[in-house]
């Protein structure tokens, strides 16, 4: 389902990050970063942190009060969402918690926008965070444990991003979304997330195209979530296998984040919802605002991964969404 | 598209494993801690005149000591991506995923922390490993006469 939106604009983000993600390609791009994993009393409470970061930095940055929040939409993958409501208790604001794997940062623009569009609200603030070895402990095996991973295996990004809409006018405006579609293609590796979800990157990206009827040149960068370097190209094969489309100006923000050369440990990419957010607010922003793009299609992509449901053999499940921000005079 | 075809596309991506590779390194390595073994086993005969079965338990506390300590200091994950499986397979490999498990699980207390998930990955092997000694120690006492 494809939609307009008539009055969002994006007003500024805020980016917190760990060590790797800082030593990466867009680490300039970052308002605050840690050096350790162990930022707050426990795995779970960093996370927390992280996102408690990034909205007041957010606040800062764009001179707001505490008070003036008037929406919070949120969510991460530690269990029934907890990091992103423990982050926001204190911010006294009306809070919606949404959950779409690493496709929640879209998600959560796509839910604030509409409420936007559809109430007297003037702002609202989307927030989603994620911490690898809180990741690792709740998903994968105990933090320290050693094993040898596979090479199609992510390493989950540590960090929080929030952004605020606004119905006022800056230079970026959110354009349109696209709610994607689950799929599932008969996928059951963990460990290769990217092929889970490159086919509902797939589906939600012609879907936005056919719905707008417009061609992937429209956009000067169209930018998936966290399907690895090897998730990339069996979305570009599966695209022009199945669709005819042809990606040119595309790149994954999971390939981007880190500096592969030089850290050897990350083999196929990041992941985790704010690895795109990592990216996407941070370095495409940047450009927009500078107008370097014109037009850009982020599509967040999300992996329905519950290790409970996989041992009693079900499939993974995908799912992609996406919005579109484009630069207004 | 049907899923057989797109399976082709994913296994056309895939990368190739180097398992030849990480198979001869576990197997020196897991081989080298072998050899440590039965080195303390020797030494510990000699110097404390004891017999092999004691000098046997003895180093197997003595390894799990070691790769409990490693785990704490947090080394050992760090060993097994030079060592891969090799400190894995060994009496080493299961006292470290019983320490990294208690590590994991220490902020939630005694009882539904550590307590609780301290076996989460070693209580299956026990559970078999006990199933499989029963079960071949009565093959041997039935058939073989004990």
């Amino acid at each position: 389902m494809t939609n307009k939106l008539n009055n969002i604009y994006v007003k500024n983000a805020a980016l917190v990050a760990g060590k790797l993600e800082k030593e990466g390609p867009f680490g300039k791009y970052f308002d605050k970063s840690y050096d350790s994993y162990n930022i707050d009393e426990s795995l779970e409470l960093s996370e927390v942190k992280l996102g408690k970061d990034a909205v007041d930095i957010l606040l800062r940055k764009t001179k707001l009060k505490k008070d003036d929040i008037e929406l919070l939409v949120g969510g991460d993958l530690l269990n029934q969402i907890c990091a992103t409501s423990y982050a926001v208790k204190n911010y006294n604001a009306p809070y919606l918690g949404v959950f779409s794997a690493c496709a929640t940062s879209m998600e959560s623009i796509i839910v604030a926008s509409s409420v936007l569009e559809s109430s007297d609200l003037k702002t609202a603030i989307c927030l989603t965070s994620s911490h690898n070895l809180a990741e690792e402990k709740q998903f994968r095996n105990p933090t320290e444990y050693g094993y040898t991973k596979p090479k199609t295996a992510t390493f989950t990004s540590t960090g929080g991003a929030a952004i605020l809409l606004t119905k006022e006018k800056t230079d970026i405006k959110v354009t349109d979304y696209t709610i994607g579609k689950i799929v599932d293609l008969n996928q059951t590796d963990p460990n290769n997330m990217g092929a889970v979800m490159a086919p509902a990157a797939a589906d939600t990206i012609y879907n936005h195209l056919t719905s707008l009827n417009v061609t992937p040149d429209y956009y000067d960068l169209i930018l998936t979530g966290d399907l690895g370097i090897f998730g990339r190209e069996i979305l570009k094969d599966y695209m022009k296998k199945k669709f005819g489309i042809t990606l040119e100006n595309y790149n994954d923000c999971g390939a981007m984040l880190y500096d592969m050369e030089n850290e050897k440990e990350i083999t196929a990419g990041g992941s985790g919802p704010v690895c795109s957010c990592l990216v996407n607010y941070g370095y495409v922003l940047d450009n927009l605002k500078k107008k370097n793009f014109k037009r850009v299609l982020f599509v967040t992509t999300g992996a329905l991964f519950s290790p409970t449901f996989v041992f009693q053999k079900q499939n993974i499940l995908g799912i992609a969404h996406a919005v579109s921000m484009e630069v207004v005079k | 598209m049907r899923d057989k075809k797109y399976q082709e596309i994913v296994d056309k991506h895939k990368p190739k494993e180097n398992r030849i590779s990480n198979m001869i390194i576990a197997f020196i390595v897991g081989g080298i801690i072998g050899l440590i073994g039965n080195l303390l086993v020797d030494l510990y005969t000699y110097f404390f005149h004891i017999s092999t079965t004691e000098a046997g338990v003895c180093m197997i506390v003595t390894l799990i000591f070691i790769a409990c300590l490693l785990t704490g200091l947090g080394v050992f994950d760090l060993l097994v991506k030079k060592g891969k499986m090799g400190f894995i397979i060994p009496i080493t490999g299961f006292a470290h995923s019983m320490q990294s498990a208690i590590l994991d699980y220490k902020k939630e207390g005694p009882v539904y922390g550590f307590g609780a998930n301290m076996f989460k990955l070693a209580g299956s092997v026990i559970l078999y490993g006990v199933v499989s000694a029963y079960v071949f120690g009565l093959i041997r006492y039935l058939f073989f006469g004990g």
